[in-house]
């Protein structure tokens, strides 16, 4: 073996080890990777009990009810299979709306009602023209968001 | 063909080359940025969500994908001068590190200028965020370590190989918001489909990503050449050129 294939396999071997190693890693650390956790999910016990942790999906549209005279608001969360009521006190960001994807920071309360201490909006991957938008929903084909992002498994 | 490769290999004439190079690709870099940011600023229309704040995609997506595109070439340079011993290789991955720290940090920057209005923070722990985090660490970890060794063929060896350890982290950070549930949205671009941006404003877009390329081959030129002069300070025609003199033995 020349060392000029020495080294390209020792360059080789690194790669190879590193990539494995973190390959590894991440799959055992797949469950703290996740960043949040659908309705579906949380119903289902899968959420850390008692413990904070966030919840994503979209706003059910039709669903904000906003206190009088107060920062209180409270709206439903859904994925495609369930939903869970979200209560929120303070300062909505900007895209927040009905049918946009959020992820809420916080924990569930024994009554099955999320009490959100921040909410985040989740934007989608298409840019384009509010004209277009328009003629998009007047087709009958509205954006297809997929704010809830990938199922995790 | 080799003794092109050779040639071109060669301190001297590379540094010959690098000069005029580093010309060829910034004039068309500015003049392509004109076009990329008036096209972006000014006549793309608003996004039917975002409104005026998705106009920072001109300079965040740039960023970013240089960001990336840059440690590759920082490795893949690493891993040549390693493999087949050639210095100016070792010259090429030092000089880019800086570079792509800044588009790093520029990424990131941008990003969190953004974040605050859309997504209501301006940094979260989400897995893209934190990768390209680690990806600006790594960047100076690189730097720090080439500084760390007195001598020059150790520091270039020693980084190479962080280099080549740590471009692991590019796919992790581009597949990032496909393998976990993430607040950053999925790629509009850099998928199989079609991109999810409407014509008008993908073209500024497009043009900023090769102006943005173009200043960063012609500033990795410039400093490449300032890298191979300082390597070379001992040599014969680096004495020349210090001295305003043409360094003997190119023809150009």
């Amino acid at each position: 073996m020349t060392p000029r294939r020495q080294r390209m396999l020792v360059v080789g071997l690194v790669l190879a080890g590193v990539a494995g190693a973190v390959g590894l890693s991440l799959r055992a650390f797949q469950e703290n990777l996740l960043f949040f956790y659908t309705p579906s999910q949380a119903l289902a016990g899968e959420a850390p009990a008692g413990k904070k942790f966030r919840l994503g999906g979209m706003v059910e549209k039709g669903s904000v009810r906003r206190e009088p005279g107060a920062l209180e608001v409270r709206f439903d969360v859904a994925d495609n299979k369930d939903r869970l009521t979200v209560s929120y006190s303070g300062v909505l960001p900007d895209l927040f709306r009905d049918g946009q994807g959020v992820i809420a920071m916080g924990y569930l309360e024994p009554n099955g009602v999320f009490r959100a201490e921040e909410v985040l909006a989740k934007h989608d991957e298409n840019y384009m023209p509010p004209e277009v938008a328009k003629a998009l929903a007047e087709q009958g084909h509205p954006v297809q968001t997929d704010a809830a992002g990938p199922s995790p498994n | 063909m080799w003794n092109w490769f050779f040639k071109l290999a060669s301190p001297p004439h590379f540094y010959a080359l690098a000069g005029r190079l580093s010309y060829w690709l910034l004039v068309p870099a500015v003049v392509l940025l004109a076009i990329g940011a008036w096209g972006g600023l000014v006549l793309a229309p608003p996004d039917y969500q975002q409104g005026d704040a998705f106009r920072i995609i001109y300079v965040h997506v740039p960023s970013a994908y240089l960001s990336m595109m840059i440690y590759v070439t920082m490795a893949t340079a690493g891993a040549i001068g390693l493999i087949w011993r050639i210095k100016l290789a070792h010259a090429v991955a030092a000089s880019c590190a800086p570079i792509g720290a800044s588009f790093t940090f520029a990424a990131l920057v941008t990003g969190a200028v953004w974040g605050k209005p859309m997504w209501g923070t301006y940094w979260e722990w989400d897995p893209r965020l934190t990768a390209e985090l680690i990806l600006l660490f790594l960047y100076f970890g690189y730097m720090g370590l080439r500084g760390a060794f007195e001598n020059l063929t150790q520091a270039d060896r020693a980084s190479a190989m962080l280099a080549i350890a740590g471009v692991v982290n590019v796919p992790i950070i581009h597949f990032s918001v496909i393998w976990w549930a993430s607040l950053h949205q999925g790629p509009t671009l850099s998928k199989l489909e079609a991109p999810s941006i409407s014509g008008d404003m993908l073209w500024p877009l497009l043009t900023m990503i090769l102006a943005f390329t173009l200043f960063f081959l012609g500033i990795l030129a410039m400093r490449v050449r300032a890298e191979v002069l300082e390597r070379e300070v001992q040599s014969r025609w680096a004495e020349d050129v210090l001295r305003g003199a043409s360094p003997a033995g190119v023809n150009s």
